[in-house]
């Protein structure tokens, strides 16, 4: 079992969520229309860009839009799961070890306190998030079982992982569900919403153009977002 | 019955048709007929097939019902905090069923999302700027107003307004000859006052090419008097288009871009045909959205540009200003507390946020800002065609409630307003609220104060 989830299923894996990003963003440019979406993408290129990158950079900026600003509660939420969740993964020492095993190069690494600390803070934040969806009437409306398995499926990984690391009686059986958790999100994310992976820098990117071209961006200063 | 006489399908294309729907008061028997009208749910699944693209469809996809949009929609506050005028669920519920049922849906659902798409958003496009991914509900309520629209799924009025733009050119049943005779009497009328006062028509060349709002006109012609008074003062070579005048676009409210394009074409070909070196257009929101900012797509002008550059009115009065080609005599500058209105239309939609604050610095004493403003601003209810419509005036009026609070909390008593859907919105407000306040566009106030050179005065008799 343990031999082909770590071997053929995350090599697939990490196939599906490879190309299944590329071609989401391949489809995603495909798929833009000057006329329809009445943005002239190619006339004006280097203004659309330049909104394009200002809109991108100020949406990750930690408190960089007025949108951000207005919402310090879930802002703070918000960049501590992402953070969170894409830290934590890349530069856990055991993951590097495994990856200078197997291919012979490994990322920085995080002290393990700091990689606990992360997960633990992504998995309080998730409880949070979780809860606003219920307690708040204006999320709650919103709000579908496709969300929550949205959730589960980001989270499980980092659940499974701390158990594994240190709680586990049996080792090897976290081990396990740990990494098919993070299997099912690799593949998750192409298919699902969680596609906002990259596709938060396609639509971002795009109303960036849209004000860069033609909302005003050729006229002055970019846009106050 | 699959559709009605009035309310149907198709595209009012003559005279005849439009005073039939003028004819039925308050569009009684049209909302009647709307109750039996059929849904081609084939037609309408292939037209979303066919221009739902990577933009919408990844919108309504990756939404991640956060609801970071909630609190900039002003129908949302305005409503208090109804989760139902929260914009990621108004687009959901109606566009986004609409997908997901791939078109099939029935009449119900059809007024459902046309009872949404008029009366629960203005398409102000201020969500977009709230939501983490760009999400904008403007643009996809616009997109779903196209498709109601081809399916006989639209107010009353927006239907009789495509119309006119279909047979008038124009919002309104202004004729060539109306527009003409009602220059020709202003320039008459006001000459007096101004000795060689023109307004000048077709001619080539001109420096400026002014268009207007058919409602000018038609309903208060004096706006005209008073821009080409201003021009005159300024020493404007400057002209307008007997055909191709009328700026505005009903037709973009209601989704009728068959209509879009063949207004906006109109006003093309007068640049085309009398080669202005740029050209201006009146205080109005929408109508430069229109024909300035949306227009060129529809035109299918892959430069996205209009065929002459072409600026705003509070463009060229800053210009004027900043020139001195208008010069301000001090002592007339506005006193009182004043506030001014941004119209979603040319700040959201074409970044003119700096020049009214410049305009304000010349004319005003006590210029109040708004909170929030420029880019931020809230619509004043009135957007979007909403102002229009019988059918929805009262959840207008309730949305209209941020504005009155915006413009109580700056203690100003005179709204500046350059945009004729805000103009109107601001006045209804007063009428309903008895806010104690006026409001007026740039041109009369400009008029009061601006000095007039000693070479353009009239002559003492004797």
């Amino acid at each position: 079992m343990y031999q082909f989830v770590t071997g053929p299923l995350l090599w697939l894996s990490f196939a599906i969520f490879i190309i299944g990003c590329i071609v989401r963003i391949i489809r995603y440019v495909k798929g833009l229309n000057w006329q329809a979406d009445r943005v002239a993408y190619t006339a004006h290129f280097s203004y659309g860009m330049k909104g394009a990158v200002r809109s991108v950079v100020f949406w990750l900026l930690p408190f960089g839009t007025r949108s951000w600003r207005k919402n310090p509660f879930f802002t703070a939420l918000f960049l501590v799961f992402h953070t969170g969740l894409l830290i934590t993964p890349i530069f856990l020492t055991a993951h590097n070890i495994i990856l200078k095993e197997r291919w012979g190069f490994s990322f920085w690494t995080i002290p393990e306190s700091a990689a606990d600390l992360l997960t633990i803070a992504l998995i309080v934040a998730s409880i949070f998030i979780i809860l606003r969806r219920i307690a708040l009437p204006e999320v709650r409306i919103l709000t579908t079982v496709y969300d929550f398995a949205v959730i589960i499926i980001a989270v499980a990984p980092f659940v499974t992982g701390f158990i594994a690391h240190h709680m586990a009686s049996d080792y090897k059986l976290w081990t396990i569900l740990h990494i098919i958790c993070g299997e099912i999100m690799l593949i998750a994310i192409p298919f699902t919403k969680l596609s906002h992976f990259v596709l938060f820098f396609m639509s971002r990117g795009q109303l960036g153009m849209d004000y860069g071209i033609k909302r005003g961006g050729m006229k002055g200063k970019g846009f106050a977002w | 019955m699959p559709e009605g006489i009035l309310c149907n399908k198709k595209m009012v294309d003559t005279k005849e048709q439009l005073d039939a729907l003028l004819a039925d008061a308050g569009g009684a028997q049209y909302y009647k007929e709307m109750k039996q009208l059929d849904v081609d749910s084939d037609a309408l699944w292939v037209t979303i097939q066919k221009s739902l693209k990577s933009r919408l469809k990844t919108w309504l996809e990756i939404c991640a019902h956060c609801g970071m949009c909630a609190e900039s929609c002003f129908y949302y506050t305005a409503n208090n905090r109804d989760p139902r005028q929260v914009p990621s669920y108004k687009i959901q519920s109606t566009l986004g069923e609409l997908v997901k049922r791939k078109g099939k849906v029935d009449n119900t659902f059809m007024q459902v999302c046309m009872d949404t798409a008029f009366s629960k958003c203005s398409c102000c496009t201020r969500c977009g700027v709230y939501c983490p991914f760009g999400i904008d509900m403007g643009v996809m309520f616009g997109y779903l107003r196209g498709l109601l629209f081809s399916q006989g799924f639209t107010p009353w009025e927006m239907k009789i307004g495509t119309g006119m733009h279909r047979i008038y050119k124009a919002q309104m049943d202004v004729t060539t000859e109306d527009w003409l005779d009602t220059c020709e009497w202003m320039a008459e009328e006001w000459e007096e006052e101004y000795p060689g006062l023109k307004i000048p028509v077709d001619k080539e060349n001109a420096d400026i090419l002014y268009t207007v709002n058919a409602r000018e006109p038609k309903h208060y012609p004096q706006d005209i008097a008073e821009a080409a008074v201003l021009f005159h003062l300024a020493g404007e070579n400057w002209t307008v288009p007997s055909e191709g005048w009328e700026e505005t676009s009903l037709a973009m409210f209601a989704g009728d871009w068959a209509a879009c394009k063949m207004q906006v074409e109109n006003v093309y070909a007068a640049m085309d045909r009398l080669k202005p070196k740029r050209m201006v257009v009146t205080e109005c929101g929408h109508a430069y959205r229109a024909t300035v900012i949306e227009g060129p797509y529809w035109a299918g002008l892959k430069s996205g540009q209009p065929p002459v550059e072409s600026f705003h009115y509070v463009e060229w009065v800053a210009e004027a200003l900043r020139t001195g080609k208008l010069k301000i005599d001090p002592s007339k500058k506005i006193k009182e507390p004043v506030t001014y209105q941004d119209s979603c239309n040319y700040i959201r939609n074409a970044g003119l946020a700096d020049i009214p604050r410049e305009i304000m610095s010349y004319i005003a004493e006590d210029f109040r800002e708004m909170t929030p403003n420029r880019e931020h601003n809230f619509c004043c209810g009135g957007g979007g065609g909403l102002n229009g419509i019988g059918r929805y005036r009262e959840a207008r009026n309730i949305g209209m409630k941020v504005k009155r609070d915006q413009i109580l909390a700056t203690g100003a008593k005179l709204v500046i307003a350059p945009c004729h859907n805000c103009w109107d919105a601001i006045r209804d407000m007063e009428e309903i609220y008895h806010m104690g306040i006026k409001w007026s566009f740039l041109k009369p106030i400009l008029i009061k104060m601006v000095e007039v050179p000693e070479h353009l005065k009239p002559r003492d008799e004797g």
